[in-house]
């Protein structure tokens, strides 16, 4: 039972965007009932079907690791938090729809996880503002869940929508608008739940099957030249 | 005439503190979170623009600037706004948004509100009852009443946060209390949560794998509920089988949280006291280490002379300054108007004791609100910061000026 492969997929965003309803609700396939402040970091597990439907169908163990906290915290917790993001192999980025911080927040986030992997491979960055380019050739699975969606109204519904497609695009990732108290956002069928999928094979792919980083399907030659070596800063 | 250049004046300054207090607000407090409501941050400007005014009222009268009767005007005016927001309003907004931070009362925000401000208003009303405030000459609803009542509640705030703030601060300040941490302990402190994370993750896997299979066998994970249903599911053997081995795992993973909980705490403790070392170490941690061993032992020496006042039931007659003075004119014979400069030289400090409170209180204020406030709650904070640490304190300096 315990001898399946695993992924690691941090979820990170602020504090009381939905975090941990939603790992629950993709864990458990139920609501949260009772939602309390997360200290520290809780890990729930889903079992997925990698390449569901095809013959070459495996099962993995897909574990969540929903960190708590907020970006402002104290230098203290975030080094402890850091001893979390060791290996990862995808981030899904929460942000709640009603609050416009938490969407701009996101850009810390990465950052705050993804620096730690980068020094780990050796690639220095100059400073510590956020540098769209690295996302250009970031070679992490990103997801962006947009939480609270029933609490926007119809009428700025499009207004948000166009905003948080903007956030995905920057990050180069798939965007999510649910409701976590809802479980009908992510039925077996909808285009949510086909989206998160993808992401999760895309997540195993990148672990399991693409050994050598240079050799991911679909990027285009002169990006993967041009990233290389544009990330590589000496300081 | 004079009157309306005075006022003129006076309602500039204001102007310029709602200013300079709404960009507190924005760029420092709440840096973090979004501002929706914006009643809220026009509170807690107007608080502090008030605040600030009764403080250059204050300097005005020292100083003699502008006509008497338009500052005794204002003074009035200011009071009364003051004690009208913070006895009136802030109240019955923090009522307000306790409520409706509590998902279950949503519907009748406005009616428990209301009674969450009476019985405030009740409290603090019985507050001065033992208190000899109540004279035939002023009646039940004057102002009087209602200052006296703030300024017992806000000295005797000013006392604890003081005393607080003097123990607090040497014990921070002071490296003697430092425990010795090394990269050693904090690395075996994270391993030993890495592990229990891992303990967590696989007793996860086993009940994820579990809750798949039967899901696929087609039962519904039914809770025994009632009397038979527990019956059946005690004496069912196959398919109920896998269900008392869930909550058993259940319980464990709950104690496994718990304890992951707190390692993480301590490993963030660890790291705040390696930081707290370093710092330490450099000239400003070593200055703030000296001053720290200078602040206990005046602290000690201040408790032990005031237990000597209280128990021998003395009254300090002339205040420091003028003590200082004294001391220097008689001993160190240097010849100088007493009087004149005695009362300068209290007046500078008054105002540097001012400032430097001002500034303090916004520092505290922000380190407050950055440790204990998220997004659900950093409005009702920031309300009551603004209630407690501008409009009280605020208002006992400025009733009793020498001892603040």
């Amino acid at each position: 039972m315990a001898s399946l492969d695993r992924v690691k997929v941090l979820v990170l965003g602020d504090s009381g965007v939905g975090k941990s309803s939603l790992v629950h609700l993709l864990c458990q396939n139920q609501v949260l009932g009772n939602p309390s402040w997360t200290v520290g970091c809780s890990v729930d597990v889903r079992v997925h079907d990698y390449k569901e439907g095809t013959p070459e169908e495996k099962t993995y163990y897909i574990e969540l690791w929903d960190v708590g906290g907020s970006v402002g915290s104290a230098s203290s917790v975030k080094s402890t938090r850091a001893v979390f993001y060791n290996s990862v192999n995808g981030i899904i980025l929460v942000h709640d729809l009603t609050n416009k911080k938490s969407s701009q927040n996101l850009y810390r986030w990465s950052m705050e996880a993804l620096n730690r992997d980068l020094v780990l491979t050796r690639v220095l960055v100059t400073n510590g503002d956020y540098d769209r380019e690295q996302f250009a050739d970031n070679q992490m699975p990103l997801l962006v869940i947009g939480t609270k969606l029933d609490q926007i109204h119809e009428t700025k519904r499009h207004e948000v929508l166009t905003r948080t497609a903007f956030l995905a695009e920057d990050f180069n990732a798939e965007e999510i608008n649910l409701d976590c108290t809802n479980p009908r956002y992510l039925a077996a069928g909808s285009s949510n739940a086909v989206k998160i999928s993808r992401f999760f094979d895309k997540v195993i792919e990148k672990r399991y099957f693409l050994r050598d980083s240079n050799q991911i399907p679909g990027f285009p030659d002169r990006k993967r030249f041009g990233g290389t070596l544009k990330s590589l800063h000496y300081d | 005439m004079s009157f309306l250049i005075d006022s003129s004046i006076v309602i500039t300054s204001q102007i310029l503190f709602f200013g300079f207090g709404w960009l507190f607000f924005m760029r420092q407090l709440f840096k973090d979170y979004e501002v929706r409501q914006y009643a809220v941050q026009v509170i807690f400007s107007v608080t502090f623009a008030f605040s600030c005014t009764m403080f250059e009222l204050i300097i005005f009268e020292i100083l003699g600037v502008l006509n008497s009767s338009s500052r005794y005007f204002h003074w009035k005016m200011n009071l009364c706004v003051i004690l009208l927001i913070l006895i009136f309003m802030v109240p019955f907004y923090i009522g307000y948004f306790v409520v409706s931070n509590i998902r279950l009362l949503h519907k009748q925000r406005l009616p428990i509100s209301c009674l969450l401000w009476l019985t405030f208003m009740y409290f603090f009303w019985k507050l001065g009852d033992p208190f000899p405030i109540l004279s035939p000459k002023h009646g039940i609803l004057s102002i009087e009443q209602l200052i006296s009542r703030v300024g017992v509640i806000g000295v005797t705030l000013m006392a604890l946060l003081s005393g607080f703030g003097a123990v607090n601060c040497p014990y921070t300040y002071m490296s003697y209390f430092l425990r010795n941490v090394t990269d050693t302990d904090i690395l075996a402190l994270e391993r030993r949560l890495l592990q229990t994370m891992d303990v967590i993750i696989s007793k996860k896997k086993r009940m994820a794998m579990a809750r798949r299979t039967m899901f696929q066998r087609g039962e519904v994970h039914n809770k025994p509920s009632g009397f038979w249903g527990i019956l059946k599911s005690v004496t069912t053997s196959a398919p109920g089988s896998e269900m008392p081995d869930l909550t058993l795992i259940q319980q464990e993973v709950d104690a496994l949280e718990e304890l992951s909980r707190q390692l993480f705490l301590e490993t963030a403790d660890l790291y705040a006291t390696k930081e707290r070392i370093e710092y330490s170490k450099t000239f400003k941690g070593k200055y703030f280490n000296f001053l720290g061993y200078f602040f206990s032992i005046y602290c000690v020496w201040k408790i032990f002379m005031a237990t000597i006042n209280i128990v021998f039931d003395r009254v300090g007659k002339t205040d420091p300054v003028t003590r200082g003075i004294e001391i220097t004119v008689n001993y160190l014979g240097i010849q100088f108007d007493v009087k004149f400069w005695s009362q300068h030289i209290s007046f500078i400090l008054v105002g540097i004791i001012i400032v430097t409170s001002i500034r303090g209180l916004l520092i505290t204020l922000t380190k407050f609100f950055y440790a204990i406030s998220s997004s659900k709650s950093s409005n009702v904070i920031v309300l009551l910061l603004a209630q407690i640490m501008i409009g009280l304190i605020f208002r006992a300096c400025t009733l009793s000026p020498p001892y603040c």
